[in-house]
């Protein structure tokens, strides 16, 4: 299995290739849910302090 | 069968209707791109062979004509909604195609990444002002401009139209793209698979190219759902719904 992966001197430019597009990926995710989370925050609140 | 009348299909173009639902798909779409990209990238790792002239680097093509393709696909899904809301000013097609943006830019930012990753050790450079190249640079700013554009005007019916019109305009970059190769001579190799079906290269190789693509169309309709609600609640915060959904429980 582990010699598969190995890509010899093309490494870099392989793992560089799928690293990047899983970082880039996971990055879009985390800022999204960071959003949301921070959107409902300050929905919630301003709901509340209409109530008030 | 509720999933046969029209009023459902009508209803669901109500932001207020779509929330929930697209709640419930993105687990499902993340299912689905999880467990596409592990059968992709299995075939492209384990099963297809290594390339007797490029080596191991035309493993990069196993992500990169997958970002190429949803770099183009998702300009088009995103102009059909921005032109929908554009005739029927329809508020959720706005939000739509204003939440495939990010994501488009993301595939062709990613095109080109590891498009330079593949250029290097087989063609000795990572970057050249070909025509492919060149018109796919375009459609990075083409994408960046719909972005800025909306950011820029404070009137969300203005912006959005606006920014449909740059959308159909930057129409006309995707052909230029995808017959670049064609038309003039460029560094960047002929179509490995055209729409006519001809390939060039192993059966897994093609394999695994089409399942990550399937993967990261999964993976866009995913985020692109998050993005869409989160678009949604911030557009309509005021609203009675949003009230009641959000508030205190009673």
């Amino acid at each position: 299995m582990i010699e598969a992966l190995d890509m010899g001197k093309h490494a870099f430019y392989v793992w560089g290739s799928y690293g990047v597009t899983l970082l880039f990926m996971l990055v879009e995710v985390i800022l999204l849910t960071t959003k949301k989370k921070s959107l409902i925050k300050s929905i919630t609140r301003q709901i509340r302090l209409n109530r008030e | 069968m509720k999933y046969f009348t029209k009023a459902y299909w009508l209803q669901l173009s109500s932001p207020k209707t779509f929330y929930p639902v697209a709640g419930k798909w993105i687990p499902l779409f993340w299912v689905a791109t999880i467990v596409l990209s592990l059968i992709g990238l299995y075939y492209g790792f384990f099963v297809a062979p290594e390339d007797y002239q490029m080596k191991d680097s035309y493993r990069i093509m196993f992500i990169h004509v997958p970002t190429a393709w949803l770099s183009m696909w998702i300009y088009i899904v995103m102009c059909i909604y921005a032109i929908i809301g554009l005739v029927w000013r329809t508020r959720l097609s706005n939000m739509m195609a204003a939440s495939l943006a990010p994501t488009g830019a993301l595939f062709t930012f990613l095109a080109l990444w590891t498009g330079a990753l593949w250029g290097k050790p087989t063609w000795g450079t990572y970057w050249v002002w070909d025509a492919r190249l060149t018109s796919e640079l375009i459609l990075l700013f083409l994408y960046f401009g719909f972005m800025a554009l909306r950011a820029a005007i404070d009137d969300p019916q203005r912006a959005a139209r606006a920014s449909a019109l740059l959308a159909m305009v930057g129409v006309i970059n995707l052909p230029i793209i995808y017959f670049s190769v064609k038309w003039w001579n460029t560094l960047h190799q002929p179509m490995t698979v055209d729409a006519t079906g001809k390939a060039t290269l192993p059966e897994a190789a093609l394999i695994s190219m089409l399942i990550m693509t399937f993967a990261l169309w999964a993976y866009t309709f995913a985020v692109s759902f998050m993005r869409v609600r989160n678009e949604i609640i911030e557009n309509e915060k005021g609203s009675a719904w949003v009230t009641e959904m959000m508030g205190p429980k009673k």
